[in-house]
């Protein structure tokens, strides 16, 4: 645990975090043909969101003006905690795996307030179906990462990363590639990606994670859209270093810095391709078909626990 | 030295019980003045908690030598003895009992006030001066016929204070489930001891040490099931839980909150003291049944606990859930004790009673929350709720607390308690190599499952309750506890913020716990970096600091205030209306309900709920414009009618064939005595 280790992290998560939410984006316009904002756009929404007047419903109480900055400070903390571009994270001894799933789920506990707070009942049906879908996304997340922590020997994500980052590669691993799947597929509904959400609509009754924001407006959602983004590059992030740990630095010196540095980035912007190539290629189920997919993603996590035993 | 003496285990004990004592008397001499009962009665209450709560933690600290066979009354023959023992798990579970009585008793200081001129103060503050005594003596009963004593006055005087309010039907329909199902389990525990006497000769709880080693296999398993039944019932486990949620409602709230704090604490009690101390090594199938048991009764109780909208009800299904998350880690804890892992099943255990004291201090809190808004709104539905954030802040600060507690969220108590039960199930996949290993692992995804339930019940128990507009008169009219009530709230959130943020501290008060019962000291393995950091245990079990977290979080508040200053400094901030939709105005009506926010739980274990509805619509000319709407939904509770009806009516089916011989007539019955004792004299021969 270091100073500049926690600085660099910290502005890393910042900056890096619009900018894949942007590559998203600007890429899924590009495969359905249409010319989609640019890449840099996130940015400018943050910067412009942070400069406008805010309107607070009168109906609303502190919870409502507390949880955006609650959604941001723990992404952040929770990103903190995960490998990005050395084996050892920042905050790693404050935290493994366990941390960071309990401090999105306190940002996602206020999110969901802050959804109910203004009386609309938009926000309450985003709010109920966020909570019921992610606590139905729950056990496959843990599942899967008690697979990957039982081959590890840990919860400490450094630990893992070290682990899967060790001479024999373990890519082929069976029980890795079909945990893999299952965190994929949890990652899709904790995004709120096309099977399961619609990021880009704004029609009432699809909606999920944009119902609770609806009420929010100029910084609260300044912070509310960056904390999303943090929240989706720490997901992503847990995917690619903990499954594909290639190029990660285990020293701090500037050249494997760099190596790895780039590394990630490629690694991330690999796996942002495959939910675009996800999200143009499926159409949003219906809510009630939702919680099949996420089964099918406990199913794995548990067929991926049952390879270790057998192959161990 | 006098300050020497006070400050000894032994006389704040005495002084704690003698406090119990003082207070049930004085709140029966001035039952007529209302006032000074209350004050007299409850004040005693708190200081005995204070002092219990010393004894305990001075004993704890000091690792002091059990304090063995102390005679509180003269025996009455060889067998009934009242004696007392002060050991490292008595003293742990009088730490509970002692912390959350004195909290309750502050907060009953303002909430008793609440049936002056209705019901009789002095009464209940010394039936709840009764049920402390009756509690604490519980956890320091040295004799298995002391012990079922003050079980069977601890369960009598809770059935006096559920049916306080007995004019209402409910209440005494509840009070007489809670009645029924806790005699069936001191049956239970009777049939225990006695086979635990049948070996030892003695009911002292001296001699049942280890004495599962000289019972045969079968006995042994016998009163593990019987003990298991009975304290069972009372801690509420799935099947057994039916009484819970009917009685803990009804009851007045703060002893509501004690029942579900404390109370069913007794069940874990007597569990951990029956299974480690008295029945010696475990077999598998034991800690098999217990994780089961545990997995099963946390995932159904917080299914359950989603489905109600009786704010009272929902937190009763919660202590079902907790119970569960307990027996988990219990059932470790056991699992581990069969395969000979010391230090794991240390681990398990601490968990387990860590999360014990963690619910009991977070439960009794929300408990006084619920307790503070049905004092003033009159309801329990929260339906009927909402808006009472602007209206009560501190109370709704309090219940925000302790609903991040209990959702086991980080930086809170819950989260320690699981993330300690989570590091003993994953560690114990090594510990065996059968298939019975794959049993870790899922049941840590049953409890990522409850957890996140739980969370989402919490969002509707918070959301509804507390934020948006008020949905009823009442709840419009709602003001802020009195200040006894919000310092009761207070010592509760701060006993879980403590229990959250210094986890370290706490658990070398463990460490004479599980020297006892397992024969370990594990405190200094769970902590790495001067003691700073929880840990899993070494060599590479992960760590947590819920300190360090807090800590980097407060570094990282001034981040969005940068923001604020280099972009945000010229922007207003205007209070407007909700987004009606180009309606009017929005009203309550429209505001998202308690039973619409679980409606997608509902749909998704629709196999386990069976909901059904019934909609009634009067129109005059066209269905969407209805004069009248009737909505009623249920959901099947299918213990209550797939288990429990089949037997009551079988049970009335087979009194009403016995009834037969009950005819009146005294001649039949001379007959009867008549062949009983010939029968009697022929087995005898």
């Amino acid at each position: 645990m270091s100073l500049p280790g926690i600085l660099l992290q910290t502005l890393l998560l910042l900056l890096l975090a619009p900018l894949v939410s942007g590559c998203i984006k600007n890429w899924k316009a590009k495969l359905q043909n249409r010319r989609g904002p640019r890449v840099w756009q996130p940015y400018f929404d943050i910067l412009k969101f942070l400069r406008k007047d805010m309107i607070i419903s009168e109906h609303a109480s502190r919870v409502f003006s507390f949880a955006p900055h609650v959604v941001f400070l723990t992404s952040l903390l929770a990103g903190l905690m995960v490998p990005m571009v050395t084996t050892q994270a920042p905050l790693s001894l404050f935290g493994g795996m366990l941390a960071v799933i309990g401090l999105l789920a306190l940002g996602r506990f206020f999110l969901a307030l802050g959804g109910l707070d203004p009386g609309s009942a938009f926000g309450g049906m985003g709010s109920s179906r966020e909570m019921s879908l992610s606590a139905i996304a729950e056990p496959a997340l843990v599942l899967a990462i008690f697979t990957v922590a039982i081959t590890a020997g840990s919860t400490d994500l450094s630990r893992v990363v070290a682990a899967t980052h060790g001479p024999t590669l373990k890519l082929l691993n069976p029980a890795h590639l079909m945990a893999f799947a299952a965190l994929f597929i949890v990652l899709l509904a904790e995004t709120g990606r096309i099977p399961v959400d619609n990021p880009a609509t704004h029609l009432e009754l699809t909606m999920i994670h944009e119902a609770m924001l609806l009420e929010y407006s100029g910084r609260h959602l300044a912070f509310m859209e960056w904390g999303a983004s943090i929240k989706q590059l720490v997901l992503m992030t847990l995917l690619v270093n903990v499954f594909f740990p290639i190029g990660i630095a285990t020293d701090s010196s500037l050249a494997a810095l760099a190596v790895s540095l780039s590394a990630y980035v490629l690694k991330l912007l690999l796996l942002s391709a495959i939910i675009v190539l996800v999200e143009t290629t499926n159409a949003k189920l219906r809510l009630f078909r939702v919680p099949d997919l996420l089964s099918a993603a406990f199913v794995l996590a548990t067929l991926a626990l049952l390879s270790t035993f057998l192959f161990q | 030295m006098p300050s020497d003496i006070i400050l000894q285990p032994a006389t704040l004990l005495t002084l704690s019980l003698c406090g119990y004592v003082g207070g049930a008397v004085a709140g029966l001499l001035f039952a007529r003045h209302a006032k000074l009962a209350n004050l007299l009665s409850f004040s005693a209450a708190a200081l005995s908690g204070v002092s219990g709560l010393f004894a305990a933690l001075v004993f704890l600290a000091s690792a002091a030598a059990p304090l063995r066979q102390i005679e509180l009354v003269p025996p009455l023959n060889p067998f009934v003895q009242f004696t007392a023992r002060l050991d490292a798990l008595g003293a742990f579970f009088l730490a509970i009992v002692s912390l959350i009585g004195f909290g309750l008793s502050v907060y009953s200081l303002g909430y008793a006030k609440g049936f002056l001129g209705r019901k009789n103060i002095g009464v209940l503050g010394a039936f709840f001066n009764m049920l402390l005594l009756a509690t604490t003596l519980v956890f320091l009963a040295d004799n298995a016929f002391f012990f079922l004593i003050t079980w069977e006055i601890m369960a009598l005087t809770a059935y006096c204070l559920v049916s306080f309010e007995h004019e209402r039907d409910e209440t005494r329909k509840a009070g007489v489930l809670y009645f029924v199902m806790s005699h069936i389990g001191t049956g239970c525990l009777i049939l225990g001891f006695l086979l635990l006497f049948q070996t030892s000769g003695s009911y002292g709880f001296d001699t049942f040490h280890s004495i599962g080693g000289q019972m045969s296999a079968s006995r042994r398993n016998a009163a593990f099931l019987l003990f298991l039944v009975g304290f069972g019932t009372k801690a509420g486990i799935v099947p057994l839980h039916i009484w819970l949620p009917a009685a803990h409602p009804v009851a007045p709230s703060n002893v509501s909150a004690l029942m579900s704090g404390v109370l069913i604490k007794t069940g874990i009690y007597g569990m951990t003291r029956t299974f480690f101390e008295f029945l010696g090594t475990p077999p598998n199938w034991w800690g098999v049944t217990v994780l089961t048991i545990g997995t099963i009764s946390a995932v159904l109780g917080v299914l359950y606990a989603l489905m109600e909208h009786d704010l009272k009800r929902l937190l009763a299904y919660h202590s079902i859930e907790n119970i569960g998350i307990i027996l988990m880690g219990l059932g470790a804890a056991l699992m581990f004790l069969h395969t000979g892992h010391g230090l794991l099943a240390s681990l398990a255990l601490i968990a387990g009673l860590y999360h014990t004291i963690n619910h009991a201090a977070f439960k009794a809190l929300l408990f006084l929350g619920a307790g503070a808004v049905l004092h003033t709104t009159h309801t329990r539905n929260m339906e009927e709720m909402g808006g009472l954030a602007k209206r009560m802040p501190t109370t709704s600060f309090f219940f925000l607390i302790g609903a991040v507690a209990i959702s086991a969220l980080p930086p809170l108590n819950g989260f320690v308690s699981e993330w300690l039960t989570y590091q003993s199930l994953l560690q114990g996949f090594g510990t065996t190599e059968s298939l019975i290993r794959l049993m870790f692992p899922l049941g840590g995804a049953m409890l990522a499952l409850t957890s996140a339930l739980a969370a989402a019940c919490f969002v509707k128990a918070f959301g509804i309750t507390f934020l948006a507009q008020p949905r009823s008169h009442h709840a419009r009219q709602a003001h802020e506890a009195a200040p006894t009530m919000l310092i009761g709230q207070a010592i509760l959130t701060a006993a879980c913020v403590f229990l959250g943020l210094f986890p370290t501290v706490f658990l070398k008060l463990f460490d004479p716990l599980t020297e006892q019962l397992i024969g370990q000291q594990i405190s200094s393995q769970l902590t790495v970096v001067n003691g700073l950091v929880l840990s899993g245990i070494a060599p590479n079990g992960g760590t947590v600091s819920t300190l360090g977290i807090s800590l980097i979080a407060l570094c990282l508040v001034p981040l969005p205030l940068v923001l604020w200053l280099l972009f945000a400094r010229g922007s207003k901030t205007r209070i407007g209306a909700t987004w009606d939709c180009g309606l009017k105005s929005l009203t309550p009506q429209m505001e998202y309900t308690a039973t619409g926010f679980s409606k997608p739980i509902r749909m998704i274990f629709k196999t386990l709920f069976r909901p059904r509805r019934e909609v009634q619509r009067e129109y005059d000319f066209s269905p969407h414009f209805a004069r009248t709407i009737r909505f009623e939904a249920h959901v099947e509770e299918i213990f209550e009618t797939r288990i429990y009806r089949p037997m009551r009516i079988g049970i009335l089916r087979l009194s009403r064939r016995i009834r037969a011989l009950q005819a009146g007539s005294i001649q039949a019955y001379l007959i009867y005595i008549f062949v009983t004792l010939l029968l009697l004299l022929l087995f005898a021969l």
